[in-house]
């Protein structure tokens, strides 16, 4: 078991707004392009040209619909799942090792390959399913925050962002320090009463979700993923509960 | 939880490691929206690719497919030398062959065809971002025929636009997404203008009080965001529009003046049925269009300044001719009761109170003056304003649009809303993009078939016809171009019809070809229509065991489909292997508040034996000896290749593909002499030139003096004082009309002429899609529909590593109410028929759907073994085309002749049209009964690398029989009626 650092003062983070994701998978495929090549490369694909393509990706985007049988007032949810830094990270406390730890300096949760064994326990204990098994590589893997971009002075200013914010079209992803009450980020989350994903596993997460502005409160009905894209399907139904609550 | 002390020491993390050795700019090519990137470099290979902050399109965003762009670079798809084709076409059975041995067969085959008949030649050149270059290659080379893939893809928006208000949606406007107050998006728009759009979207919505409205029979993309999703019925948009129209109209909320001053809709026309005059404006004695003048009570020319002319007046001049205004004639069919929001909710499947309280909306929007804007502006008549007064409703609309028979008039009524309450280029609506707004009716017509000595096209091949006589006819009367373009048939094909050339040049109709040519269009796949048929117009032979399309030149980066088809393989290098030029020649990337233009420049040492195919047809130009491509000694005009054509070319004097950095120091724009600097120079500043309109020119472009002024010197418009007027009346299309009420010297043949009265309308109207009435009996109850993934790019997107395992296999969506109805669980394979074909397909169930809608992801099905796939790839095992379903020709019951399945006016590709029926697959149901076409081809490692190889191959593999799986179910001739209908 692996201990954490209590009450790290800057905690990084993002914020992710529901209300513009239009599911575009921009974020996912800069997250893969700058991680193919970061701290935590390579970002293993298996099968590139075969039936069931699939690789590490640190972000992945889904699809749901929310529905509401009776009243025909569903609507269409994009959420993009990746590392949430969480305060309180089971996926830390988890590892009999000490490979998976969190940052002092800024609380970004990261996997020290050197020291991780691939026992996947880590994977187990997170709740939001945010961890990557490198199957080649048989190391467990997951989102940096872009840790070697972010303070990266061989790149402007403006660049030193996660890629997944760098690259959003629509502006629907925020980066920042949420342990700072005063920043843009805690600005936002408070405005918009941005929420924790799934906050009864007591993970604490440092990334917020900013919920989709409309209808809501309209469907009480257990919400229906539909895969428009093919990611992988794993812990879907953790999901489909996290976006039961938030909406009813 | 349980924590225990005593931490291990955190590792060392390398926070600031060098990324790169080196960083170059240049334009994306993972679709249409040309986005600037900046490409991190190290040992020269790619490192990471990243949006360029400073530019105009993306300002630094990035979406999947730009980002993926690494993997395009690295896709095992890639061809990587010329090839010629050994075994039978579709076999996929080539040789390599040196690039000598290549331009070698090209130049004779092509010389051949230029010698006897130069529009033997078919060049279609696809999904081509260099189209000023290669238009003006074909117009050197003296064919008519060419185009690119515009007439499938949109061209209804862009001639709807640029007939109706000088400008169109597409990509060549956009909603000022800062001052709006409701945008209202019609159908799938997912894919042209991607970033901006998203970008906008973005913007829009972290904006209070603001909504976005979006009409698209499927909720998934942009439609997902929308504050309000109209569930429309395929192809009744233009329907629903009409009723918000009659609304406005009833509701007296029309902006007058807007009208008057700006469109032509108080202008007087002639109503005197059945004479040649009817229909068109009156005119005075000089030939200027006339008004009521309220002033004067008085009859005087539009041009007169300081008059006050009509909107409403019908009276009889002294010689007894009735004259009404272009409004009342409007305004008489749009008031009518078949327009009432109680009627149509009904035909469109919303509620009545949807339709008013939407108008309504509209009308709140528009005459909001918060987003009035102060700033000190003057019009063209010298009349100095204070502001720039709102209207902050904005519209957009693509191919959801486009797609359909009624898509020209369907466009033209959301611009003719648009013009009503003057929501066009004031603050909060939509605004032209730099070049536009052009003045209509607008030329250049098509090139005619008069030739110039040397045998060049007198013009370039595309062009805008303004009468009959614009019409690329013989002297026969018979079509001039292999596609029956600008034909009584098409007549406003401004964008060509590539769906028609395979089928016509296979039937020889209207005349044979010799060699059909086609660039980075995949039109043995998701570029055509009856898949399944277009495979068999490529390898049929006639009595002599000859291919009836008798040579066939193909150029692509990729081994896509049409590969396999071709007889000679000119393989392209990536975008980021070569120059390139994104010019306001061609299609723009300038925003509303000034130009802009890119180039691309060579980022990565080629590793293969490809060449850039503009620097191929530079050189097969300079073997043909063509006009332009090399001087009176016979030497190349752009010796260095692409990149010295971009720099040196001049279409007419001081007007080359790229505006900016012009001059001899690089520091003019627009027209100005070359510059031997100038690419240089465009590298330094991002690969990309921009320029800003004062604050003073960026609204009301058509009629602001300060914009126009600017226009002018720039070489977009030809005169800085006047007015540009909008066409809310189409004298245009009253001329055609008219030729075909039996008037003028050229008159469409008699079994055409109730087409050409009925779609010449110079006012829109709207009217069913016309594979509605396959529906008559209830044969094909559901409308069947592609959306675009936001992270694919038509069929480029298969070979990408990474954008495959998002999505590599395509489903039918549905709603949960019919699949309930035909039993069908997610994942149950159905039937799914048309008149046409039948496939099968798996399905899934969905909320977010018009009931009666069913749709698709758009190309993600991949014939077997191309792109680089393997045989089990899910994109070729279990996916499908909905190509496969839709017919190459409208339905029999609609013509008495074979007619492309097009929208009339225009001739685009009317693939929404679809209508089918489902039903559950039962064991019985084999291939036998179906026409998927994803039958294999060879694999490319399986391509001969040397000849030797190939004379190995077993006979069976040469043998000269048509390939087994089309001997069946493929008609070697002509469709009759009968047998289209035994389909």
């Amino acid at each position: 078991m692996t201990s954490l650092h209590n009450n790290n003062k800057i905690k990084l983070g993002l914020v992710i707004d529901l209300d513009i994701c239009v599911g575009c998978h921009a974020c996912a495929v800069s997250c893969k392009e700058w991680n193919s090549g970061g701290h935590s490369a390579p970002l293993t694909d298996l099968n590139t040209s075969g039936e069931n393509p699939d690789g590490v990706w640190f972000n992945r985007v889904h699809t749901f619909e929310i529905l509401d049988e009776e009243s025909d007032n569903g609507y269409t949810l994009n959420f993009p799942r990746s590392c949430l830094h969480c305060d309180d990270a089971p996926c830390v406390t988890v590892c009999p090792t000490g490979a998976s730890y969190k940052r002092e300096e800024d609380g970004i949760v990261l996997v020290n390959p050197d020291a991780c064994i691939g026992c996947k326990l880590c994977s187990w204990a997170c709740p939001y399913g945010a961890r990557e098994y490198d199957q080649v590589e048989k190391v467990m893997k997951k989102c940096t925050l872009c840790v070697d971009k972010i303070y990266n002075s061989n790149l402007p200013e403006e660049s030193r962002v996660p890629a997944c914010v760098s690259a959003c079209p629509t502006g629907a992803r925020s980066f920042g320090d949420l342990g700072d009450s005063n920043s843009q980020v805690s600005k936002l989350v408070e405005e918009r009463k941005g929420v924790d994903l799934m906050p009864e596993q007591e993970t604490k997460p440092v990334n917020k979700y900013l919920l989709p502005k409309r209808r809501l409160g309209n469907t009480r009905n257990a919400p229906r993923m539909n895969n428009f894209n093919n990611l992988e399907n794993k812990k879907l139904n953790i999901l489909e509960r996290f976006v039961d609550k938030i909406l009813s | 939880m349980s924590k225990i002390k005593l931490l291990p020491p955190a590792p060392e993390v390398s926070l600031s490691s060098k990324i790169s050795d080196d960083v170059k700019t240049t334009t994306c090519y993972m679709c249409a929206c040309r986005c600037g990137i900046k490409v991190h470099l190290s040992d020269g290979k790619i490192r990471y690719i990243e949006g360029n902050p400073d530019h105009p399109v993306n300002g630094g965003v990035l979406c999947a497919k730009g980002s993926a762009g690494i993997m395009h670079q690295n896709s095992p798809g890639k061809l990587t030398k010329p090839l010629k084709r050994v075994g039978e076409r579709g076999k996929g059975e080539f040789v390599e062959i040196e690039w000598d041995e290549a331009l070698e067969i090209a130049t004779d085959w092509l010389g051949a065809v230029k010698r006897s008949n130069p529009k033997k030649l078919a060049f279609f050149t696809g999904r081509d971002q260099s189209q000023s270059f290669t238009g003006w290659w074909a117009s050197k080379f003296g064919t008519p025929n060419y185009a690119a893939h515009g007439g499938f893809c949109s061209v209804n928006m862009a001639a709807a636009g640029l007939y109706s208000i000088g400008g169109s949606f597409w990509e060549f406007g956009e909603p000022d997404f800062e001052n709006t107050k409701l945008f209202i998006m019609f159908g799938v728009a997912e894919d042209h203008d991607s970033n901006p759009i998203k970008i906008g979207l973005g913007k829009l919505k972290n904006r209070e009080n603001t909504k976005f409205i979006s009409v698209n029979p499927i909720r998934t993309g942009y439609s997902s965001i929308a504050d309000e999703w109209i569930a429309i019925k395929p192809g009744t948009d233009g329907l629903f529009v009409s009723s918000i129209i009659n609304y406005i109209l009833k509701e007296n909320k029309f902006d007058s003046e807007f009208l008057v001053k700006n469109t032509n809709s108080a202008w007087l026309v002639i109503d005197n049925p059945g004479t040649d005059q009817d229909g068109l404006f009156f005119r005075d004695k000089n030939g200027n269009p006339v008004c009521f003048d309220e002033n004067t009570n008085r009859v005087v020319s539009v041009k007169e300044k300081e008059i006050k002319p009509q909107l409403e007046k019908e009276f009889i001049i002294e010689n007894g001719l009735k004259l009404r205004t272009a409004f009342c004639k409007f305004k008489e069919r749009f008031n009518s009761q078949e327009f009432n929001p109680e009627i149509v909710a009904k035909e469109i499947g919303l509620s009545e109170e949807t339709i008013t309280r939407i108008s309504e909306e509209i009308i709140e929007a528009a005459y909001n003056s918060e987003s009035n804007i102060k700033q000190k502006w003057t019009d063209v008549d010298g009349v100095v304003h204070s502001e720039f007064k709102a209207r902050a409703v904005s519209f957009h609309a693509m191919r959801g649009i486009s797609a359909h028979t009624n898509g020209f008039h369907t466009c033209r009524i959301i611009h003719t809303l648009q013009m009503l309450i003057g929501a066009i280029d004031a603050p909060g609506s939509w605004r032209y993009k730099a070049p536009f707004p052009k003045p209509m009716p607008g030329g250049p017509a098509p090139a005619n078939i008069i030739k110039n000595d040397d045998g060049s096209l007198k013009g370039m091949p595309l062009g805008f016809p303004q009468s009959p006589d614009d019409l690329l006819l013989d002297e026969n009367d018979d079509p001039i171009r292999i596609d029956k373009a600008y034909t009584w048939e098409y007549p406003i094909a401004a964008h060509g019809l590539m769906h028609s050339v395979l089928r016509n040049a296979w039937l020889g109709d209207p005349y044979k070809i010799d060699v059909l040519f086609m660039y980075m269009a995949n039109m043995a796949w998701n570029s055509s229509m009856a898949t399944n048929n277009v495979h068999a117009y490529l390898t049929d032979k006639d009595e002599k065991g000859n291919y009836k399309i008798p040579k066939i030149i193909y150029s692509d980066a990729f081994y896509s489909e049409t590969v396999a088809y071709a007889d000679l393989v000119l393989p392209d290098t990536t975008y980021l292997e070569r120059w390139d030029c994104v010019s306001i020649l061609d299609r723009p990337i300038g925003s509303a508040d000034g130009p802009a233009d890119a180039i691309r420049q060579p980022i990565l040492e080629l590793d293969r034996d490809v060449r850039p195919f503009q620097d191929v047809l530079l050189k097969l130009g300079e073997r043909l000896k063509l006009p332009g491509f090399t001087d009176q000694n016979g030497n190349p005009t752009y010796p260095g290749g692409y990149s010295d054509y971009l720099a040196n070319h001049e279409r007419t004097p001081g007007v080359g593909p790229l505006a900016g950095f012009r001059g001899k120091d690089g520091n003019q724009i627009g027209i100005a002499e070359s510059n031997i600097q100038q690419l240089q120079k465009y590298i330094d500043n991002g690969c990309f030139w921009s320029d800003e309109f004062s604050e003073s020119a960026r609204y009301n472009k058509y009629e602001n003096s300060d914009y126009l002024q600017y226009a002018k010197k720039m070489g977009w418009v030809g005169s800085d004082d006047t007015r540009i007027t909008m066409q809310f009346y189409s004298e245009t299309f009253q001329k055609f009309r008219l030729a075909a009420e039996g008037h003028g010297k050229r008159q469409p043949p008699l079994q055409l002429r109730d087409r050409i009265k009925d779609f010449f309308d110079p006012i829109p109207f709207w009217y069913p899609p016309f594979e509605d009435s396959l529906n008559q009996n209830g044969d094909y109850p559901l409308h069947a529909v592609t959306q675009r993934p936001m992270h694919m790019y038509h069929s480029w997107g298969g070979q990408n590593q990474w954008l495959r395992q998002i999505t590599s296999e395509n489903f039918l969506f549905m709603h949960r109410d019919l699949a309930k109805k035909h039993d069908l669980k997610d994942g149950d394979w159905a039937i799914l028929k048309s008149a046409h074909n039948q496939i099968r397909v798996r399905v899934k169930s969905m909320d977010g759907v018009n009931k009666n809608t069913v749709w698709t992801w758009n190309a993600i099905a991949k014939k077997k073994n191309t792109w680089g796939l393997d045989d089990n790839a899910r994109e070729s095992k279990d996916s499908f085309l909905l190509n496969d379903l839709i017919s190459d020709l409208l339905p029999i019951n609609l013509s008495k002749q074979d007619y492309a399945n097009s929208d009339p006016v225009t001739g685009q590709a009317a693939w929404y049209d679809l209508r089918v029926s489902i039903r559950k697959s039962i064991k019985q149901d084999d291939n036998s009964i179906l026409s998927n076409t994803i039958s294999a081809i060879k694999p490319i490692n399986q391509v001969f690398s040397k000849l030797s190889k190939a004379i190995d191959v077993p006979k069976d593999k040469v043998s000269s029989k048509a390939p087994e799986e089309f001997k069946e179910k493929v008609p070697h001739k002509p469709h009759s009626r009968k047998e289209f209908q035994n389909d």
